[in-house]
Protein backbone atom coordinates (compact mmCIF):
# COMPACT_ATOMS: atom_id res chain seq x y z
CA UNK A 1 0.00 0.00 0.00
CA UNK A 2 0.90 3.23 -0.89
CA UNK A 3 2.41 5.77 1.94
CA UNK A 4 0.34 8.80 1.42
CA UNK A 5 -3.41 5.97 1.19
CA UNK A 6 -4.84 7.23 4.16
CA UNK A 7 -3.76 10.87 4.13
CA UNK A 8 -4.36 11.26 0.55
CA UNK A 9 -8.11 9.37 1.07
CA UNK A 10 -8.64 12.01 4.35
CA UNK A 11 -7.74 15.09 1.87
CA UNK A 12 -10.27 13.68 -0.70
CA UNK A 13 -12.91 12.74 1.95
CA UNK A 14 -13.08 16.04 3.31
CA UNK A 15 -13.70 17.28 -0.12
CA UNK A 16 -16.87 15.12 -1.25
CA UNK A 17 -17.84 15.87 2.55
CA UNK A 18 -17.68 19.82 1.59
CA UNK A 19 -19.76 18.83 -1.53
CA UNK A 20 -22.35 17.71 0.62
CA UNK A 21 -22.34 20.22 2.99
CA UNK A 22 -22.85 23.01 0.64
CA UNK A 23 -25.53 20.34 -1.65
CA UNK A 24 -27.76 19.69 0.86
CA UNK A 25 -30.08 19.39 -1.09
CA UNK A 26 -28.95 15.52 -2.40
CA UNK A 27 -29.55 14.66 1.46
CA UNK A 28 -32.94 16.17 1.28
CA UNK A 29 -33.57 14.19 -2.39
CA UNK A 30 -32.15 10.85 -1.28
CA UNK A 31 -34.63 11.08 1.67
CA UNK A 32 -38.02 12.07 0.11
CA UNK A 33 -39.07 9.14 -1.82
CA UNK A 34 -38.44 7.16 1.42
CA UNK A 35 -40.23 9.38 3.62
CA UNK A 36 -43.26 10.06 1.14
CA UNK A 37 -43.56 6.27 1.37
CA UNK A 38 -43.53 5.38 4.77
CA UNK A 39 -45.99 8.45 5.32
CA UNK A 40 -48.06 6.62 2.23
CA UNK A 41 -47.79 3.42 3.79
CA UNK A 42 -48.59 3.97 7.41
CA UNK A 43 -51.39 6.38 6.92
CA UNK A 44 -53.10 5.28 4.07
CA UNK A 45 -52.48 1.62 3.21
CA UNK A 46 -51.21 0.63 6.40
CA UNK A 47 -54.54 0.26 8.00
CA UNK A 48 -55.71 -2.43 5.15
CA UNK A 49 -52.61 -3.97 5.44
CA UNK A 50 -52.59 -7.37 8.23
CA UNK A 51 -48.92 -7.76 9.82
CA UNK A 52 -49.73 -9.28 13.04
CA UNK A 53 -47.57 -6.86 14.33
CA UNK A 54 -49.08 -4.26 16.94
CA UNK A 55 -47.73 -0.87 14.77
CA UNK A 56 -47.07 -0.60 11.34
CA UNK A 57 -44.41 1.66 11.17
CA UNK A 58 -42.76 -0.80 13.22
CA UNK A 59 -43.25 -3.20 10.88
CA UNK A 60 -41.81 -1.48 7.88
CA UNK A 61 -39.56 0.93 8.73
CA UNK A 62 -36.86 -1.81 7.68
CA UNK A 63 -37.67 -1.93 4.67
CA UNK A 64 -37.97 1.78 4.30
CA UNK A 65 -34.20 2.11 5.41
CA UNK A 66 -33.02 -0.46 2.84
CA UNK A 67 -35.14 2.02 0.23
CA UNK A 68 -33.00 4.92 1.96
CA UNK A 69 -29.89 3.47 1.27
CA UNK A 70 -30.72 2.13 -2.48
CA UNK A 71 -31.88 6.34 -3.19
CA UNK A 72 -28.71 7.11 -1.53
CA UNK A 73 -26.77 5.35 -3.68
CA UNK A 74 -27.67 7.21 -7.07
CA UNK A 75 -25.67 10.01 -5.79
CA UNK A 76 -22.31 7.71 -5.26
CA UNK A 77 -22.17 6.75 -8.97
CA UNK A 78 -23.64 10.13 -10.16
CA UNK A 79 -20.90 12.22 -7.86
CA UNK A 80 -18.19 9.41 -9.25
CA UNK A 81 -19.59 10.58 -13.03
CA UNK A 82 -18.94 13.69 -12.03
CA UNK A 83 -15.41 13.80 -10.96
CA UNK A 84 -14.84 11.39 -14.58
CA UNK A 85 -16.51 13.61 -16.52
CA UNK A 86 -14.84 16.81 -15.67
CA UNK A 87 -11.35 16.27 -15.96
CA UNK A 88 -10.60 16.33 -11.97
CA UNK A 89 -10.28 12.78 -11.79
CA UNK A 90 -7.42 13.20 -14.59
CA UNK A 91 -5.77 15.80 -12.76
CA UNK A 92 -6.54 13.20 -9.63
CA UNK A 93 -4.97 10.56 -11.60
CA UNK A 94 -1.52 12.34 -12.80
CA UNK A 95 -0.55 13.37 -9.52
CA UNK A 96 1.60 11.60 -7.01
CA UNK A 97 -1.29 10.67 -5.10
CA UNK A 98 -2.47 6.95 -4.11
CA UNK A 99 -4.19 6.47 -6.97
CA UNK A 100 -6.96 4.18 -5.03
CA UNK A 101 -7.46 7.11 -2.66
CA UNK A 102 -9.82 8.60 -5.15
CA UNK A 103 -12.21 5.64 -5.02
CA UNK A 104 -12.12 5.05 -1.28
CA UNK A 105 -12.84 8.61 -1.00
CA UNK A 106 -16.33 8.24 -2.70
CA UNK A 107 -16.90 4.99 -0.79
CA UNK A 108 -16.60 6.86 2.59
CA UNK A 109 -18.52 9.87 1.47
CA UNK A 110 -21.17 7.42 0.38
CA UNK A 111 -20.76 6.42 3.93
CA UNK A 112 -21.12 9.62 5.69
CA UNK A 113 -24.27 10.51 3.16
CA UNK A 114 -26.41 7.51 4.11
CA UNK A 115 -25.74 7.52 7.19
CA UNK A 116 -26.82 11.20 7.29
CA UNK A 117 -29.86 9.81 5.37
CA UNK A 118 -31.07 7.10 7.64
CA UNK A 119 -31.08 9.38 10.35
CA UNK A 120 -33.05 11.33 9.12
CA UNK A 121 -35.42 8.67 8.02
CA UNK A 122 -35.68 7.32 11.55
CA UNK A 123 -36.29 10.83 12.98
CA UNK A 124 -39.37 11.08 10.91
CA UNK A 125 -40.42 7.67 11.77
CA UNK A 126 -40.37 8.20 15.62
CA UNK A 127 -42.35 10.88 14.48
CA UNK A 128 -44.60 9.02 12.79
CA UNK A 129 -44.95 7.02 15.80
CA UNK A 130 -42.14 4.29 15.58
CA UNK A 131 -40.72 3.47 19.09
CA UNK A 132 -38.64 0.35 20.30
CA UNK A 133 -37.36 -0.88 22.95
CA UNK A 134 -33.99 -2.04 21.48
CA UNK A 135 -30.95 -1.33 24.16
CA UNK A 136 -27.78 -0.35 22.72
CA UNK A 137 -26.86 -3.82 21.56
CA UNK A 138 -29.09 -4.60 19.60
CA UNK A 139 -29.11 -0.88 18.01
CA UNK A 140 -25.22 -1.48 17.36
CA UNK A 141 -26.68 -4.45 15.48
CA UNK A 142 -28.80 -2.77 13.07
CA UNK A 143 -26.28 0.40 12.48
CA UNK A 144 -23.87 -2.57 11.44
CA UNK A 145 -26.02 -4.55 9.08
CA UNK A 146 -26.88 -1.02 7.75
CA UNK A 147 -23.27 0.05 7.45
CA UNK A 148 -22.73 -3.34 5.50
CA UNK A 149 -25.29 -3.10 3.36
CA UNK A 150 -24.87 0.72 2.78
CA UNK A 151 -20.71 -0.60 1.52
CA UNK A 152 -22.04 -3.45 -0.44
CA UNK A 153 -24.38 -1.02 -1.98
CA UNK A 154 -22.12 1.32 -2.60
CA UNK A 155 -19.55 -0.75 -4.55
CA UNK A 156 -22.07 -1.90 -7.21
CA UNK A 157 -22.73 1.81 -7.32
CA UNK A 158 -18.82 2.74 -8.39
CA UNK A 159 -19.55 0.22 -11.06
CA UNK A 160 -22.15 2.58 -13.50
CA UNK A 161 -20.55 5.42 -11.51
CA UNK A 162 -16.95 4.55 -13.76
CA UNK A 163 -18.91 3.03 -17.10
CA UNK A 164 -22.08 5.03 -17.61
CA UNK A 165 -22.35 7.37 -20.18
CA UNK A 166 -24.45 10.38 -18.81
CA UNK A 167 -25.35 11.17 -15.76
CA UNK A 168 -28.78 9.90 -15.79
CA UNK A 169 -27.46 5.97 -16.58
CA UNK A 170 -25.27 6.11 -13.91
CA UNK A 171 -28.05 6.96 -11.08
CA UNK A 172 -30.34 4.68 -12.77
CA UNK A 173 -29.39 1.23 -11.71
CA UNK A 174 -30.52 2.37 -8.65
CA UNK A 175 -34.44 2.27 -9.02
CA UNK A 176 -34.35 -1.43 -9.33
CA UNK A 177 -32.77 -1.85 -6.22
CA UNK A 178 -35.79 0.93 -4.52
CA UNK A 179 -38.01 -1.59 -5.76
CA UNK A 180 -36.47 -4.61 -4.19
CA UNK A 181 -37.96 -4.39 -0.75
CA UNK A 182 -41.49 -4.87 -2.27
CA UNK A 183 -40.51 -7.81 -3.48
CA UNK A 184 -39.77 -8.82 0.43
CA UNK A 185 -41.03 -8.99 3.41
CA UNK A 186 -40.68 -5.48 4.19
CA UNK A 187 -44.25 -4.11 3.64
CA UNK A 188 -46.33 -7.43 3.74
CA UNK A 189 -46.30 -11.10 5.10
CA UNK A 190 -44.68 -13.49 2.69
CA UNK A 191 -47.29 -16.35 3.13
CA UNK A 192 -49.97 -14.21 1.20
CA UNK A 193 -48.12 -13.68 -2.23
CA UNK A 194 -48.63 -15.88 -5.06
CA UNK A 195 -46.34 -19.48 -4.88
CA UNK A 196 -43.60 -17.91 -7.66
CA UNK A 197 -43.61 -13.84 -5.98
CA UNK A 198 -43.14 -15.93 -2.63
CA UNK A 199 -40.32 -17.82 -3.63
CA UNK A 200 -38.66 -14.98 -5.13
CA UNK A 201 -39.77 -13.04 -2.09
CA UNK A 202 -38.25 -15.47 0.47
CA UNK A 203 -35.21 -16.10 -1.64
CA UNK A 204 -33.93 -12.45 -2.00
CA UNK A 205 -31.58 -10.59 -0.09
CA UNK A 206 -33.66 -8.22 1.32
CA UNK A 207 -36.51 -10.68 3.50
CA UNK A 208 -33.22 -11.86 5.07
CA UNK A 209 -31.64 -8.30 6.17
CA UNK A 210 -35.31 -6.68 6.89
CA UNK A 211 -36.35 -9.61 9.04
CA UNK A 212 -33.06 -9.15 10.68
CA UNK A 213 -33.28 -5.51 11.59
CA UNK A 214 -37.04 -6.22 12.46
CA UNK A 215 -36.03 -8.81 15.25
CA UNK A 216 -33.65 -6.89 16.47
CA UNK A 217 -35.92 -3.87 17.44
CA UNK A 218 -38.64 -5.87 18.35
CA UNK A 219 -36.14 -7.70 20.85
CA UNK A 220 -36.94 -10.81 19.37
CA UNK A 221 -34.11 -13.86 19.03
CA UNK A 222 -32.70 -12.88 15.36
CA UNK A 223 -32.10 -16.89 14.74
CA UNK A 224 -30.11 -18.41 11.58
CA UNK A 225 -31.58 -15.46 9.78
CA UNK A 226 -28.80 -12.81 10.72
CA UNK A 227 -26.41 -15.13 8.82
CA UNK A 228 -28.37 -15.20 5.69
CA UNK A 229 -28.44 -11.61 5.89
CA UNK A 230 -24.54 -10.86 6.49
CA UNK A 231 -23.71 -13.62 4.06
CA UNK A 232 -26.25 -11.47 1.64
CA UNK A 233 -24.25 -8.19 2.76
CA UNK A 234 -20.83 -9.82 2.42
CA UNK A 235 -21.16 -11.33 -1.07
CA UNK A 236 -22.64 -8.72 -2.95
CA UNK A 237 -19.83 -6.61 -1.16
CA UNK A 238 -17.30 -8.46 -1.98
CA UNK A 239 -18.23 -9.47 -5.48
CA UNK A 240 -19.02 -6.00 -6.40
CA UNK A 241 -15.91 -4.40 -4.99
CA UNK A 242 -13.85 -6.92 -7.37
CA UNK A 243 -15.84 -5.94 -10.59
CA UNK A 244 -15.38 -2.12 -9.68
CA UNK A 245 -12.08 -2.53 -9.08
CA UNK A 246 -11.86 -4.25 -11.99
CA UNK A 247 -13.55 -1.30 -13.85
CA UNK A 248 -11.01 0.58 -11.90
CA UNK A 249 -7.99 -0.14 -13.35
CA UNK A 250 -9.47 -0.45 -16.71
CA UNK A 251 -9.84 3.15 -16.31
CA UNK A 252 -6.98 4.27 -15.01
CA UNK A 253 -3.96 2.24 -16.96
CA UNK B 1 3.04 17.65 -48.90
CA UNK B 2 4.22 18.10 -46.44
CA UNK B 3 5.36 14.31 -45.49
CA UNK B 4 8.60 13.74 -43.56
CA UNK B 5 10.48 16.85 -43.67
CA UNK B 6 12.02 17.17 -40.41
CA UNK B 7 14.41 19.54 -38.78
CA UNK B 8 17.00 18.25 -35.98
CA UNK B 9 16.94 19.77 -33.02
CA UNK B 10 18.99 22.45 -32.05
CA UNK B 11 19.28 22.68 -28.43
CA UNK B 12 22.31 21.39 -26.11
CA UNK B 13 21.28 18.62 -24.14
CA UNK B 14 23.84 18.90 -21.30
CA UNK B 15 21.07 18.62 -18.84
CA UNK B 16 19.40 15.84 -20.78
CA UNK B 17 15.79 16.62 -22.37
CA UNK B 18 13.01 17.52 -20.44
CA UNK B 19 10.92 15.06 -22.00
CA UNK B 20 12.27 12.69 -24.97
CA UNK B 21 9.88 10.66 -26.78
CA UNK B 22 10.80 7.57 -29.10
CA UNK B 23 8.61 5.24 -31.57
CA UNK B 24 5.48 6.29 -29.88
CA UNK B 25 2.14 3.87 -31.13
CA UNK B 26 -1.30 3.69 -29.39
CA UNK B 27 -4.11 2.48 -31.48
CA UNK B 28 -7.42 1.83 -30.23
CA UNK B 29 -8.77 -1.19 -31.70
CA UNK B 30 -8.51 -0.74 -35.20
CA UNK B 31 -8.20 3.19 -34.83
CA UNK B 32 -4.27 3.74 -35.07
CA UNK B 33 -3.86 7.14 -33.15
CA UNK B 34 -0.52 7.47 -33.08
CA UNK B 35 2.03 5.82 -35.35
CA UNK B 36 5.63 6.33 -34.12
CA UNK B 37 6.37 9.88 -32.49
CA UNK B 38 9.52 11.12 -31.63
CA UNK B 39 10.44 13.99 -30.43
CA UNK B 40 12.18 16.30 -27.89
CA UNK B 41 11.47 19.42 -25.68
CA UNK B 42 14.58 20.93 -23.96
CA UNK B 43 14.41 21.69 -20.87
CA UNK B 44 12.86 25.36 -20.03
CA UNK B 45 11.27 25.45 -23.11
CA UNK B 46 7.60 26.26 -24.50
CA UNK B 47 6.62 23.18 -27.15
CA UNK B 48 3.83 23.55 -29.22
CA UNK B 49 1.84 20.23 -30.42
CA UNK B 50 0.27 21.33 -33.31
CA UNK B 51 -2.29 19.64 -35.19
CA UNK B 52 -6.31 19.32 -35.96
CA UNK B 53 -8.64 17.53 -33.94
CA UNK B 54 -8.11 13.74 -33.41
CA UNK B 55 -4.46 14.12 -34.74
CA UNK B 56 -3.66 12.56 -31.63
CA UNK B 57 -2.40 15.06 -29.41
CA UNK B 58 -4.38 14.29 -27.10
CA UNK B 59 -3.01 10.60 -26.46
CA UNK B 60 0.58 11.82 -26.70
CA UNK B 61 -0.40 14.13 -24.20
CA UNK B 62 -2.17 11.40 -21.91
CA UNK B 63 0.86 9.29 -22.58
CA UNK B 64 3.32 11.80 -21.32
CA UNK B 65 1.23 12.31 -18.10
CA UNK B 66 0.97 8.54 -17.64
CA UNK B 67 -2.88 8.10 -17.76
CA UNK B 68 -2.52 5.68 -20.85
CA UNK B 69 0.37 2.87 -21.73
CA UNK B 70 1.58 3.52 -25.00
CA UNK B 71 1.31 0.24 -27.07
CA UNK B 72 4.90 0.77 -28.48
CA UNK B 73 7.82 3.38 -28.03
CA UNK B 74 9.82 5.00 -25.31
CA UNK B 75 8.86 8.67 -23.19
CA UNK B 76 11.18 9.64 -20.82
CA UNK B 77 10.10 12.60 -18.67
CA UNK B 78 12.05 14.45 -16.60
CA UNK B 79 14.46 11.80 -17.17
CA UNK B 80 12.19 9.09 -15.78
CA UNK B 81 10.48 5.97 -18.44
CA UNK B 82 6.58 7.09 -17.97
CA UNK B 83 5.54 3.20 -18.41
CA UNK B 84 8.47 1.94 -15.50
CA UNK B 85 8.52 5.14 -13.29
CA UNK B 86 4.91 6.39 -13.32
CA UNK B 87 5.70 7.51 -9.69
CA UNK B 88 8.80 9.71 -10.42
CA UNK B 89 6.73 11.16 -13.55
CA UNK B 90 3.94 12.27 -11.35
CA UNK B 91 6.01 13.85 -9.10
CA UNK B 92 7.56 15.84 -12.43
CA UNK B 93 4.69 16.72 -13.80
CA UNK B 94 1.34 18.80 -14.14
CA UNK B 95 -1.48 17.93 -16.70
CA UNK B 96 -3.80 20.85 -17.45
CA UNK B 97 -6.60 18.65 -19.55
CA UNK B 98 -8.74 20.26 -22.15
CA UNK B 99 -11.55 20.78 -19.79
CA UNK B 100 -10.82 22.94 -16.69
CA UNK B 101 -10.23 20.41 -14.12
CA UNK B 102 -11.50 22.20 -11.17
CA UNK B 103 -13.74 21.61 -8.48
CA UNK B 104 -16.67 24.17 -8.97
CA UNK B 105 -18.54 23.21 -5.28
CA UNK B 106 -15.24 24.22 -3.76
CA UNK B 107 -13.75 27.91 -4.07
CA UNK B 108 -10.41 29.17 -5.93
CA UNK B 109 -8.48 28.95 -2.79
CA UNK B 110 -9.86 25.79 -1.71
CA UNK B 111 -9.32 24.29 -5.36
CA UNK B 112 -5.80 25.02 -4.76
CA UNK B 113 -4.77 24.19 -1.03
CA UNK B 114 -6.90 20.64 -2.41
CA UNK B 115 -3.74 20.26 -5.06
CA UNK B 116 -1.27 21.47 -2.29
CA UNK B 117 -2.57 18.84 0.51
CA UNK B 118 -2.45 15.82 -1.96
CA UNK B 119 1.04 17.34 -3.26
CA UNK B 120 1.89 16.44 0.55
CA UNK B 121 3.64 20.31 0.64
CA UNK B 122 3.74 22.17 3.72
CA UNK B 123 1.52 25.65 4.56
CA UNK B 124 -0.79 24.73 1.96
CA UNK B 125 -2.56 27.78 2.81
CA UNK B 126 0.20 29.98 1.90
CA UNK B 127 0.94 28.41 -1.39
CA UNK B 128 -2.82 28.70 -2.36
CA UNK B 129 -2.32 32.50 -1.42
CA UNK B 130 0.68 33.20 -3.65
CA UNK B 131 -0.68 31.73 -6.07
CA UNK B 132 -4.25 33.61 -6.18
CA UNK B 133 -1.82 37.06 -6.03
CA UNK B 134 0.14 35.30 -8.99
CA UNK B 135 -2.61 34.61 -11.12
CA UNK B 136 -5.24 38.10 -10.08
CA UNK B 137 -7.29 35.82 -8.08
CA UNK B 138 -6.86 37.29 -4.95
CA UNK B 139 -10.52 39.23 -4.76
CA UNK B 140 -12.70 35.77 -6.40
CA UNK B 141 -10.25 33.03 -4.26
CA UNK B 142 -13.19 32.87 -1.48
CA UNK B 143 -15.87 32.43 -4.23
CA UNK B 144 -17.16 29.24 -5.45
CA UNK B 145 -15.62 28.53 -8.98
CA UNK B 146 -19.30 27.68 -10.32
CA UNK B 147 -19.32 31.69 -9.96
CA UNK B 148 -15.89 31.71 -12.70
CA UNK B 149 -15.95 33.39 -16.03
CA UNK B 150 -13.88 30.98 -18.14
CA UNK B 151 -11.42 32.81 -18.61
CA UNK B 152 -10.32 33.13 -14.80
CA UNK B 153 -11.62 28.87 -14.21
CA UNK B 154 -8.98 28.43 -16.96
CA UNK B 155 -6.50 30.75 -14.63
CA UNK B 156 -7.54 28.79 -11.50
CA UNK B 157 -6.62 25.25 -13.38
CA UNK B 158 -3.43 26.59 -14.71
CA UNK B 159 -2.39 27.76 -11.12
CA UNK B 160 -3.43 24.51 -9.67
CA UNK B 161 -1.00 23.11 -12.26
CA UNK B 162 1.79 25.58 -10.64
CA UNK B 163 1.06 23.71 -7.05
CA UNK B 164 4.76 22.62 -5.93
CA UNK B 165 6.34 24.01 -8.69
CA UNK B 166 6.59 20.98 -11.09
CA UNK B 167 9.66 20.88 -13.56
CA UNK B 168 6.90 20.12 -16.39
CA UNK B 169 3.60 20.79 -17.70
CA UNK B 170 1.47 19.88 -20.05
CA UNK B 171 -1.04 22.07 -21.25
CA UNK B 172 -3.63 19.95 -23.05
CA UNK B 173 -5.45 22.89 -25.89
CA UNK B 174 -5.61 25.54 -22.68
CA UNK B 175 -7.61 27.67 -24.88
CA UNK B 176 -10.60 25.51 -26.42
CA UNK B 177 -13.42 26.99 -26.27
CA UNK B 178 -12.55 30.13 -24.29
CA UNK B 179 -13.74 33.34 -25.29
CA UNK B 180 -11.20 35.79 -26.86
CA UNK B 181 -10.42 37.55 -23.98
CA UNK B 182 -10.01 34.55 -21.82
CA UNK B 183 -7.54 33.26 -24.64
CA UNK B 184 -5.75 36.34 -24.18
CA UNK B 185 -5.53 35.64 -20.49
CA UNK B 186 -4.27 32.08 -20.70
CA UNK B 187 -1.75 33.55 -23.30
CA UNK B 188 -0.60 35.82 -20.36
CA UNK B 189 0.19 33.17 -18.03
CA UNK B 190 1.64 30.70 -20.61
CA UNK B 191 4.26 33.60 -21.54
CA UNK B 192 5.12 34.08 -17.59
CA UNK B 193 5.72 30.48 -17.64
CA UNK B 194 8.41 30.36 -19.75
CA UNK B 195 10.44 33.20 -17.84
CA UNK B 196 10.37 31.25 -14.32
CA UNK B 197 12.14 27.82 -16.46
CA UNK B 198 9.31 25.64 -16.25
CA UNK B 199 9.11 23.31 -19.38
CA UNK B 200 5.86 23.54 -20.88
CA UNK B 201 4.18 21.05 -23.30
CA UNK B 202 0.94 22.37 -24.94
CA UNK B 203 -1.37 21.40 -27.68
CA UNK B 204 -3.07 23.47 -29.84
CA UNK B 205 -5.11 23.60 -32.62
CA UNK B 206 -4.57 27.00 -33.39
CA UNK B 207 -1.92 28.10 -35.47
CA UNK B 208 -1.68 31.82 -33.77
CA UNK B 209 -1.27 30.05 -30.40
CA UNK B 210 1.37 28.14 -31.40
CA UNK B 211 3.30 31.16 -33.27
CA UNK B 212 2.59 33.15 -29.87
CA UNK B 213 3.59 31.19 -27.31
CA UNK B 214 6.05 28.49 -28.32
CA UNK B 215 9.35 28.22 -29.14
CA UNK B 216 9.76 24.87 -30.87
CA UNK B 217 6.89 24.00 -32.53
CA UNK B 218 5.80 20.27 -34.35
CA UNK B 219 2.86 19.53 -36.69
CA UNK B 220 1.16 16.41 -35.77
CA UNK B 221 -0.68 14.77 -37.95
CA UNK B 222 -2.38 11.52 -38.77
CA UNK B 223 -0.23 9.99 -35.81
CA UNK B 224 2.77 11.37 -37.15
CA UNK B 225 5.15 14.51 -36.25
CA UNK B 226 5.60 15.76 -40.21
CA UNK B 227 7.23 19.03 -39.01
CA UNK B 228 9.38 19.75 -35.92
CA UNK B 229 11.11 23.42 -35.13
CA UNK B 230 11.62 26.85 -34.35
CA UNK B 231 9.05 28.98 -36.19
CA UNK B 232 11.88 30.77 -37.82
CA UNK B 233 12.60 27.27 -39.46
CA UNK B 234 9.51 26.21 -39.95
CA UNK B 235 8.90 29.40 -41.90
CA UNK B 236 11.92 28.91 -44.27
CA UNK B 237 10.58 25.55 -45.38
CA UNK B 238 8.02 27.59 -47.77
CA UNK B 239 9.05 29.58 -50.32
CA UNK B 240 11.38 32.79 -50.46
CA UNK B 241 10.13 36.17 -48.99
CA UNK B 242 8.22 38.09 -51.53
CA UNK B 243 7.49 41.83 -51.08
CA UNK B 244 4.07 42.69 -51.98
CA UNK B 245 1.61 45.25 -50.63
CA UNK B 246 -1.91 43.86 -49.00
CA UNK B 247 -3.89 46.15 -47.47
CA UNK B 248 -4.43 45.57 -43.80
CA UNK B 249 -8.08 44.54 -43.27
CA UNK B 250 -9.19 43.99 -39.43
CA UNK B 251 -9.93 40.59 -38.15
CA UNK B 252 -13.47 40.69 -36.86
CA UNK B 253 -11.57 39.91 -33.33
CA UNK B 254 -9.58 42.97 -33.25
CA UNK B 255 -13.45 44.82 -34.01
CA UNK B 256 -14.86 42.08 -31.16
CA UNK B 257 -11.72 43.36 -28.75
CA UNK B 258 -12.14 47.16 -29.95
CA UNK B 259 -15.70 47.45 -29.08
CA UNK B 260 -15.87 45.07 -25.76
CA UNK B 261 -12.94 46.85 -24.71
CA UNK B 262 -10.88 43.92 -23.97
CA UNK B 263 -11.60 43.11 -20.69
CA UNK B 264 -15.15 41.60 -20.47
CA UNK B 265 -16.97 45.07 -20.08
CA UNK B 266 -19.30 46.24 -22.52
CA UNK B 267 -19.09 49.99 -23.02
CA UNK B 268 -22.52 51.26 -21.02
CA UNK B 269 -20.60 49.41 -17.75
CA UNK B 270 -17.80 50.99 -18.79
CA UNK B 271 -18.85 54.58 -18.98
CA UNK B 272 -21.22 53.88 -16.10
CA UNK B 273 -18.17 53.38 -13.85
CA UNK B 274 -16.74 56.37 -15.45
CA UNK B 275 -19.15 58.68 -14.56
CA UNK B 276 -18.34 57.12 -10.64
CA UNK B 277 -21.34 54.99 -10.46
CA UNK B 278 -21.13 51.57 -8.88
CA UNK B 279 -18.02 49.51 -8.43
CA UNK B 280 -19.85 47.01 -6.64
CA UNK B 281 -19.19 44.62 -9.93
CA UNK B 282 -16.63 42.58 -7.90
CA UNK B 283 -19.21 40.03 -6.32
CA UNK B 284 -21.16 39.51 -9.06
CA UNK B 285 -19.27 36.56 -10.69
CA UNK B 286 -18.79 37.56 -14.08
CA UNK B 287 -14.90 37.45 -12.86
CA UNK B 288 -13.60 41.47 -13.61
CA UNK B 289 -10.10 41.69 -12.79
CA UNK B 290 -8.54 44.79 -11.20
CA UNK B 291 -7.15 47.73 -13.83
CA UNK B 292 -3.81 46.98 -13.23
CA UNK B 293 -3.98 43.48 -14.93
CA UNK B 294 -6.16 44.69 -17.63
CA UNK B 295 -3.59 47.34 -18.77
CA UNK B 296 -0.82 44.42 -18.89
CA UNK B 297 -3.24 42.45 -21.52
CA UNK B 298 -3.74 45.35 -23.62
CA UNK B 299 -0.02 46.02 -24.10
CA UNK B 300 0.54 42.48 -26.07
CA UNK B 301 -2.96 41.09 -25.80
CA UNK B 302 -4.32 41.27 -29.56
CA UNK B 303 -2.87 39.39 -32.47
CA UNK B 304 0.04 40.28 -34.10
CA UNK B 305 -0.93 42.71 -36.94
CA UNK B 306 -0.23 41.41 -40.26
CA UNK B 307 2.39 42.82 -42.25
CA UNK B 308 3.78 43.14 -45.84
CA UNK B 309 6.66 40.79 -44.75
CA UNK B 310 4.46 37.91 -43.24
CA UNK B 311 1.35 38.41 -45.36
CA UNK B 312 2.95 36.68 -48.17
CA UNK B 313 3.22 32.92 -46.36
CA UNK B 314 -0.13 32.58 -46.63
CA UNK B 315 -0.60 33.42 -49.94
CA UNK B 316 2.21 31.62 -51.73
CA UNK B 317 1.80 28.69 -49.80
CA UNK B 318 -1.34 27.67 -51.79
Amino acid sequence: MNRHFLGDTAVLLGRSLRHIIRSPDTVITTVITPIAMMLMFVYVFGGAIRTGSDSYVNYMLPGILLITIASGISYTAFRLFMDMRSGIFERFQSMPIARSSVLWAHVLTSLVANLISLAVVVGVALLAGFRSGAGVGAWLGVAGILILFTLALTWLAVIPGLTAKSPDGAGAFAYPLMFLPFLSSAFVLTETMPGPVRAFAEHQPVTPIVDTIRDLFTQKPVGTGIWIALAWCVGILVVACVFANISYRRRIS
Amino acid sequence: MLAAMSIPPTTDQVQGPAIHVQGLEKSYKELRVLRGVDFEVARGGIFALLGSNGAGKTTAVKILSTLLRADAGTARVNGFDVATQAADVRESISLTGQFAAVDEILSGRENLVLVARLRHLENPGRIADDLLARFSLADAGARKVAAYSGGMRRRLDIAMSLVGNPPVIFLDEPTAGLDPQGRIEVWQVVKELAGRGTTVLLTTQYLDEAEQLADRIAILHRGRIIVNGTLEELKRLLPPVKVEYVEKQPTLEEVFLAVVGDDGEDREEREEREDGKGRENGEDGKGRENGEDRQDRRKDGGRPAITAATARTSKDAR
